[in-house]
């Protein structure tokens, strides 16, 4: 199970509170995340990346472990602590607009 | 009696207000969808209880809500829009080409018959049709590629279908408005397009005649006269009398010609409605006063509604989608103001009063009669 804490705006357009948690097949990746992610929260889809291009949204970052995973491949593994459920993979609201 | 449900867009939710038909008492539910621009809310005539709402950030993109229950609940559905077929290029602001690229639903317009299908108008411009509810959507592609497409450029908001008007005597005909590149009409249900901009003159524009190009703000139609079509331009309040195939301006005495909605009495169809806004330079009232300004003549002779609206110190916008009628008797009209004030007449314009003075700034507001 890996862990995945969403912004605010994103917790209640699916509906949950707090953290939730995807079953991610094969590798952790940032991309298996996403995909497990909207496959069990299909309103998610589009908001944190493009449905066409898969591109993260400009305005949207990844962290974990106390790094930024945002400009890294969506293919690379996440940290082994993301892929053990011991940390969370941060979806983040960037600060922009004040 | 009748009630009436107003719709309200804000750049930080939606607003449900209800009140029975003397329209004095009000109920306000909301934020719906807080933190959320809210382009606009607009319900079925097919099935009152339907709305669709455009929700979008900068953050998160665009998400359609849909309620089956008049607003009470509400549910995302599909928020797919892609443009079918190569998206060409329209012109940027510095007259580059720049690819079509998705990024916000302005308005929706349901269908009057079926509750399911709904029109999206949508930056960069195209018209998007859904036969389910919302929850696919797919472009009408014969208006993004009309000839005329890739020398189309963005208004200061960008490259927007604002304004949807489906003509209630032809159900295959339709009018779009796009700023900045005028008036559209397809008479085969979106499949082709024809400009309608005759008439039309914009200094702005290096061809002040051109067939494209206007920056038109609004179109609003009586629906038992769909020929007859009244237009709020960047400036210039227009009307045409054939379907728009051709324009007259009718701004006759206004203080000012520019502005955002116009709107048409829901039982007098040479009644219509406008506010008058300082300049283009200057987005806001002119001499501090809110003024809605009503002509009984379908134009030319216009007359000030100021009672119960601030007369001094106001320097708020009503922005094009910010304003509408009820179907009671008398007329209802409402409009929403940057400030955050939503204003209700229920004496076709003759006295105002705030139905709320708090809400963040308005951007869209439509109004339900219902039984």
């Amino acid at each position: 199970m890996i862990r995945v804490v969403l912004p605010a705006h994103l917790r209640t357009l699916a509906r949950v509170d707090g953290e939730v948690k995807v079953d991610v097949p094969g590798p952790a990746t940032p991309r298996a995340v996403l995909d497990a992610l909207e496959a069990h929260y299909p309103m998610l889809r589009g908001t944190i990346r493009d449905q066409v291009t898969q591109q993260r949204r400009a305005f949207i970052r990844f962290f974990a472990c106390a790094g930024d995973l945002s400009h890294e491949p969506v293919d690379a593994p996440l940290p082994e602590a993301v892929a053990a459920g011991h940390e969370p993979f941060l979806i983040v609201g960037a600060m922009a607009g004040g | 009696m009748s009630t009436v449900r107003v719709l309200v867009g804000t750049r930080k939710g939606a607003f449900v207000l209800t009140a029975d038909g003397t329209r004095e008492r009000w109920d306000v539910a909301g934020p719906h969808f807080g933190g959320w621009e809210i382009y606009h809310v607009k319900g079925s005539p097919a099935d009152p209880d339907r709305l669709y709402a455009s929700q979008s950030s900068s953050w998160f993109g665009q998400v359609i809500q849909r309620s089956r229950d008049g607003g009470k609940t509400w549910e995302s559905v599909g928020n797919k829009f892609v443009y079918d077929g190569p998206v060409g290029t329209h012109l940027w602001y510095d007259g580059t080409p720049r690819p079509w690229e998705f990024a916000r639903v302005w308005h929706l317009e349901p269908s009057p018959g079926d509750p399911d299908t709904v029109y999206a108008g949508i930056q960069d411009a195209a018209l998007f049709r859904s036969n389910d509810g919302g929850q696919t959507w797919q472009e009408l592609p014969g208006l993004r590629t009309h000839e005329s497409a890739s020398a189309w450029q963005p208004g200061a908001g960008g490259l927007c279908l604002h304004t949807i008007l489906l003509d209630p005597t032809q159900p295959a005909r339709m009018f779009i408005a796009i700023s900045a590149a005028g008036v559209f009409r397809t008479d085969d249900a979106g499949k082709s397009w024809r400009p309608m901009n005759r008439g039309l003159r914009s200094e702005q524009i290096p061809d002040p005649t051109a067939e494209v190009g206007h920056c038109v703000h609004r179109i609003a139609m009586h629906r038992s006269r769909p020929r007859v079509l009244f237009m709020q331009k960047h400036w210039d309040v227009m009307r045409s009398d054939d379907a728009g195939e051709s324009w007259r301006e009718v701004s006759g005495n206004l203080p000012s010609d520019f502005g955002f909605p116009i709107d048409v009495h829901a039982h007098e169809p040479e009644t219509i409605y406008v506010v008058p806004i300082k300049s283009d330079s200057e987005h806001y009232l002119p001499e501090g006063k809110l003024r809605v300004y009503r002509s009984r003549t379908g134009g030319n002779e216009w007359e000030p509604l100021t009672k119960g609206l601030p007369q001094r110190d106001c320097y708020v916008n009503v922005l094009r989608d910010a304003m509408a009628v009820d179907a009671l008797e008398p007329c209802g009209v409402y409009f929403g103001t940057t400030g955050g004030q939503v204003y209700v007449s229920a004496n076709a314009g003759d006295s105002w009063m705030p139905i709320v003075r708090d809400l963040p700034s308005v951007v869209s507001v439509e109004v339900q009669t219902l039984p």
